[in-house]
């Protein structure tokens, strides 16, 4: 599936597309299938997202959203050296799908 | 405060001369390298200015353009200029933005043709930036430097 | 130190104003992230892969102790309780908010610091020898050489949209602990026969894809013409770097496409000109800034201590340096221990050594380009109370140029631009020749790791490097050796196909035992590499 993700302009939070708004949380993301562009234009130019784009994603038996990429994937739980400061799903999902 | 920009309502949005401007078209370097009777060129990035300096008592106007704001090249264009005596409008043209202002006026530029219309306020904050600054270049302000050792 | 005039403070202070207005203005639409993004970067702001970052200028790694406690407060007050030391001497914060930039920007400024030229392309941060005015062996000290540099750099009106970013190091001794050759521009001040200070001028060297070395431009540039040459040297980069081609930007390039020779007789004929039109500052704002550099007030004291603890001692031979005064040492504050995260140091740790320095170091603390913080002068009789206080702080590790003492970047981490994580290497490998004991057994090995082409981890100055790179989606790690930064310098080479993260830490272990097995009486990797070359290396890891 496809999902979006980019930084909060003003935070710089990574920030991932749930289909009515952005969410500091991965397993929050929608399949944008083939609105993606669409979606991206129009939330860059209302600043509500900085720096966005699509990404590949898959959902694993337990229904948690796992990007594809590996720099996507550290992007969504925090740095794999400093787990202490991890986005807070990090908790339940645990790490061993990011590497 | 706009009428201290020299506000033209022509193409050049701010304009720090008295005289009349040029009121016709620049020709490219090469042109003014071929024929004798340009008064206006315009410099594109990859030129060398220094090929203009045979000719800088008949010229009333020089444009560098900016295709890129990110492209610096005329920059020095500028100050070569201004380095080898040219007294005449040197105007930057092209994604000529807001916080290019204050470089660009350092490097000898007195006239600005922006593609986007500016917004004067910001604008005018601009030009103002630095009430010091620490090297020499094309405007003959004192430094700070200098005027740490002036007395 | 230097410290502010009435005009530096106005200058940083117009800064912190201008870069209000464009968050300000970014923030409302009126700059595109395409137009606002050079001028984030030049304020040394980023966008990375968690939040944006930033970096913090330390002009030639020196600090006060006043400017550690700011950073500290910074790190607790707007980012998560810590920074991280970079190789370029400067501090990142890792998770800052861009409506609070502005905010930093200002507190910064109470207290003489900035994040101008960070980043962008533009003159950088100018980084110097981090034994300045404390090493034996200097000519004089370069601080205010780099100094005079950093005022002519700070926005340069025809140098703000260079092809590409420009690093700028300047030292003072034959000794070169500052990579002076892999710098854009390197300067060694140097005293000439007659006694006249001049400077050195060495162009084009960098790391990145394509590595060079930079060839001496300019044996001897008289010191009151110091600053015009620089001009000349970056107006013909400005007129004539590629701009075609990002990867083919750099100053290197230009130099090693036109040849030394050819650049040389163009910043020549530039520097004539210039010369003729008048762009250097009063000779005596020289001196003026040499005076903010006077020696502190040392006093006589021993010049030996009691060694009975023996890891004190290891300490003491590790992580001292001889200093010009013979009572005194330069000592390393290691920010590498075993298992921990090269350059990142906690705001309570920073607080600690900015005490250190006010209490054993004339309030003066430096950034090391090996990640590391420095007390320039210390009483040698003070040397156990300084290593009792690190030790209690978990910064008293004994490894400066061991193999612990890794120089990593914040790679897939961290960085936006990395292909594969350096930090965890780094952590892997420090932890297991600590714990086998091997370190002291290697002796001085530098490891140097990057985790994408841009080199900042040094991978290309590494004795060891090693470069993570991404193989269809996966972290791989190339292996070099036989790199050097110091005045020896060279370019290490690629052992072979790469490894995956257990490989490589493997591999790293089989070369040591290589060298251990292969070396003579005296000698450290780097020079059994040299001697025996790369071969016996290769059949170990891939025989």
């Amino acid at each position: 599936m496809k999902i979006l993700t980019g930084n909060d302009l003003r935070t710089g939070a990574v920030i991932w597309w749930t289909g009515s708004g952005w969410s500091l949380f991965v397993d929050d993301a929608v399949d944008v299938g083939e609105d993606a562009e669409e979606i991206l234009a129009r939330e860059e130019a209302a600043r509500r997202v900085n720096v966005p784009y699509v990404c590949q994603a898959s959902i694993d038996a337990a229904g948690h959203v796992r990007p594809a990429h590996i720099k996507d994937r550290v992007r969504a739980l925090g740095p794999t050296v400093r787990r202490d400061l991890a986005v807070t799903t990090a908790e339940k999902t645990g790490w061993d799908w990011v590497i | 405060m706009d009428n201290d920009l020299g506000t033209s309502p022509d193409e050049v949005q701010f304009r720090f001369r008295d005289d009349e401007p040029v009121d016709h078209a620049a020709v490219t370097v090469d042109c003014v390298l071929e024929q004798t009777n340009a008064t206006a060129v315009r410099i594109e990035p990859g030129d060398d200015a220094r090929l203009l300096l045979p000719f800088l008592d008949r010229l009333a106007l020089v444009e560098v353009n900016f295709p890129a704001f990110g492209d610096g090249r005329g920059y020095s264009s500028a100050r070569i200029l201004r380095e080898a005596g040219y007294t005449g409008e040197l105007r930057a043209v092209g994604e000529v933005l807001i916080d290019q202002l204050s470089h660009m006026r350092r490097c000898g530029f007195d006239s600005f043709a922006p593609d986007k219309r500016l917004d004067e306020q910001d604008a005018a904050r601009a030009f103002a930036t630095w009430e010091n600054v620490y090297q020499r270049a094309a405007d003959a302000r004192a430094t700070i430097a200098d005027k740490r050792h002036e007395a | 130190m230097y410290r502010y005039d009435s005009y530096d403070q106005a200058m940083v202070e117009a800064r912190v104003a201008e870069f209000r207005d464009q968050a300000r203005r970014r923030l409302e639409g009126k700059l595109t992230e395409d137009q606002f993004k050079p001028l984030r970067l030049m304020n040394g702001l980023y966008l990375q892969l968690h939040a944006y970052m930033l970096r913090v200028a330390i002009p030639y790694g020196t600090l006060s102790s006043r400017q550690m406690e700011m950073l500290a407060d910074i790190a607790e007050k707007y980012d998560r309780g810590y920074g991280h030391f970079t190789t370029r001497q400067n501090i990142q914060f890792n998770w800052i908010r861009l409506e609070d930039a502005a905010d930093i920007l200002a507190d910064l400024a109470t207290v003489e610091m900035h994040a101008i030229q960070t980043s962008g392309n533009c003159i950088r941060n100018i980084s110097s020898d981090h034994f300045a005015g404390a090493a034996a062996d200097e000519v004089v000290d370069p601080r205010p050489y780099a100094e005079l540099m950093r005022q002519w750099s700070s926005f340069h009106p025809e140098f703000s949209y260079l092809p590409r970013k420009f690093k700028i190091a300047v030292i003072a001794s034959a000794k070169d602990r500052a990579a002076m050759r892999l710098h854009d521009i390197g300067v060694r001040i140097v005293k000439n026969d007659a006694g006249e200070v001049g400077a050195q001028f060495y162009v084009g060297g960098g790391m990145g894809r394509t590595p060079m070395i930079a060839p001496l431009i300019r044996d001897f540039v008289p010191i009151d013409q110091f600053i015009t040459y620089a001009e000349a040297a970056l107006r013909v980069y400005n007129r004539y770097g590629r701009r075609d081609n990002k990867y083919k930007a750099r100053i290197k390039i230009l130099v090693h496409e036109l040849g030394a020779a050819e650049y040389s007789r163009q910043v020549e004929e530039e520097f004539a000109h210039l010369l003729r039109v008048g762009v250097e500052p009063p000779l005596a704002e020289l001196e003026r800034i040499k005076a903010h550099f006077a020696p502190p007030a040392f006093v006589d004291g021993p010049k030996t201590i009691d060694r009975s603890d023996p890891d004190f001692a290891l300490w003491v031979d590790r992580n001292t340096h001889r200093h010009k005064h013979d009572a005194y040492v330069s000592a390393v504050i290691s920010l590498k221990p075993p298992g921990g995260i090269p350059g990142d140091a906690s705001a309570a740790q920073m607080r600690l050594v900015a005490r250190l320095a006010r209490e054993y170091s004339f309030d003066e603390l430096r950034v090391m380009h090996t990640q590391n913080l420095l007390l320039p002068h210390v009483r040698i009789a003070d040397l156990p109370a300084v290593w009792q206080a690190l030790e209690a702080a978990g910064l008293g590790a004994a490894n400066m140029d061991t193999i612990e003492d890794i120089i990593a970047c914040p790679g897939l981490d961290y960085c936006s631009l990395a292909n594969a994580r350096s930090i965890p290497l780094a952590q892997r490998i420090s932890e297991r020749f600590a714990q086998t004991g091997r370190t002291e057994q290697v002796g001085e090995l530098k490891l140097k790791i990057s985790g994408c082409i841009n080199a900042c981890g040094h991978h290309h100055a590494g004795h060891i490097g090693i470069l993570g790179v991404d193989k269809k989606g996966v972290e791989n790690y190339q292996l070099s050796l036989g790199g050097s930064e110091g005045e020896d310098v060279s370019l290490a080479k690629i052992t072979g196909p790469g490894f995956d993260e257990d490989g490589v830490i493997a591999a790293v272990e089989k070369v040591t035992e290589v060298y251990l097995a292969q070396r003579a009486q005296g000698e450290r990797f780097l020079d059994t590499y040299r001697r025996i070359g790369m071969e016996p290396f290769k059949e170990a890891l891939y025989g």
